[in-house]
């Protein structure tokens, strides 16, 4: 009975499973049911800023690690890596981001906003005048 | 790999969408900037990019099926742990997109479910059977050479998290293309009995391949709107044709034959002539009737009821669900 009702591999493993041929194929995974997720910022070398890399799914510290080993550093270069919940996480809105522009009235905070050459240039040849007049 | 030949949604219907907001939205992906999970964003773009980056996820992972097959029978301790590395990378592409996916809204969970009801699919060609280890080689070399087309070119695409997880899956591509290869000159240099192998696993392969790029540009659903807002960033015949330019002259190298008696290119236009591929065909298997839909999904289900209550154990009861950042 079982030979006609479970399904024939190429992969002896999937055989040996006893899947049902004509089981119904559906599922209801629940919230949550692949747990929280993490973000992950890795460092390329030491000396260098955490960068963002992405997010992935754990259940605690531990297990965040080993998955971001694994999904973010299998290749290329990494010595660190932070994992931080991402409900722990609070971020600003794109739509605010005026916010950070510099303005042109806080040209004083800027290294920019000093000009002391024109000044410089104007004392030099009113000095060089006066020399010449004695 | 994949990811090839995704299926778009027919309508795409912005009326309701701000137009000012559209507006802005339209010039800076003209300009090229990359759109992030927290911008404004059409509620048809949104829809389609879930669509499209979740079908890449499952593709990777129903992908890792065929080629993890062989990996108890792959010839030589070496050769194991290659494909054993190799299938590993495809999981992980999933977990990569299953998360992009997740910025936009969709849980991880919902997309498992929609996966395994058929509601979303996954790329076709993993509905067909690896029958011998010379298959695996040689969609490891010529299905993830297809991908790899397919993923540089939408990794210029719109959105930030899609390019960056496609960014990452590149340079893993690149082992797959050279290990398939490896495999693939191996076994046409070999003995007559090897040669044999990977002919006819070529030979079975053929269809697959063609149809891996998805319908014909002459009959594929009217997508200006995609290429506009760079979901799709090249034509499915387009990427077919980069394919045919770039690998039919190495596998006729090998003194492989392909068997399209049609396929040849043609020096004025530069264009491959090929045999139409059965588009109907590829309509039957996408919808579930192809060799290998049933165990590819009933596999799948398997692996996750199997794991469920692993995954309960470790639960926390404070855990709460954010939509990933970036
Ligand atoms: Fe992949
Ligand atoms: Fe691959």
């Amino acid at each position: 009975m079982k030979e006609n009702s479970t399904i024939k591999s190429l992969d002896p493993r999937i055989t040996r499973a006893d899947i049902p041929k004509d089981g119904q194929l559906s599922i209801d995974i629940k919230p949550l049911d692949q747990w929280q997720t993490y973000e992950v910022f890795h460092q390329e070398k030491k000396g260098d800023h955490h960068s963002h890399v992405g997010s992935l799914h754990a259940p605690n510290p531990e297990m965040a690690f080993l998955m971001a080993k694994e999904q973010y550093a299998r290749r290329g270069r990494c010595v660190n890596i932070w994992v931080v919940k991402t409900s722990d996480i609070f971020t600003t809105n794109f739509e605010d981001e005026d916010m950070y522009t510099t303005n042109d009235d806080k040209m004083y905070r800027e290294a920019g906003g000093y000009k002391v050459m024109d000044r410089i240039n104007k004392y030099k040849k009113e000095h060089k005048k006066k020399e010449a007049v004695k | 790999m994949y990811g090839g030949g995704y299926i778009f949604d027919e309508s795409a219907s912005t009326e309701l969408d701000d137009a000012k907001k559209l507006e802005a939205f339209e010039a800076r992906i003209e300009a090229g900037e990359k759109i992030e999970p927290s911008d404004w964003m059409p509620a048809e773009y949104r829809k389609q990019l879930i669509r499209m980056i979740e079908q890449h996820a499952h593709s990777e992972i129903i992908g890792a099926l065929p080629e993890g097959t062989w990996i108890t029978r792959a010839p030589g301790f070496k050769r194991k742990l290659a494909l054993m590395a190799k299938v590993q990378d495809e999981v992980g592409h999933a977990q990569l997109l299953y998360s992009a996916a997740e910025t936009l809204g969709k849980s991880r969970e919902d997309m498992i479910n929609d996966l395994i009801s058929g509601k979303s699919k996954y790329s076709n060609v993993f509905n067909y059977p690896a029958e011998t280890w010379a298959d695996t080689a040689v969609i490891a070399w010529l299905i993830d050479a297809g991908a790899i087309i397919n993923q540089v070119a939408n990794s210029k695409g719109s959105y930030g998290p899609y390019c960056r997880a496609l960014e990452r899956i590149c340079t893993e591509e690149s082992f797959h293309l050279k290990y398939g290869h490896d495999s693939v000159v191996f076994l046409a240099t070999g003995t007559p009995v090897q040669r044999a192998m990977v002919q006819d696993a070529l030979t079975r392969w053929w269809k697959p391949i063609m149809h891996f790029f998805g319908p014909s540009d002459k009959i594929s659903v009217h997508n200006t709107i995609m290429m506009k807002w760079k979901l799709k960033m090249a034509s499915n015949d387009d990427m077919r044709q980069k394919f045919l330019d770039m690998y039919v002259p190495k596998i006729w190298d090998l003194g492989l034959n392909i068997p399209d008696p049609e396929l040849r290119k043609d020096e004025a236009t530069g264009k491959w002539h090929y045999t139409e591929p059965d588009w109907e065909e590829f309509k039957r298997v996408i919808n579930g009737d192809g060799p290998c839909n049933r165990e590819r999904l009933a596999v799948r289900k398997m692996a996750e009821e199997k794991g469920e209550w692993v995954r309960r154990a470790l639960m926390k009861q404070d855990e709460r669900y954010i939509t990933p950042l970036a």
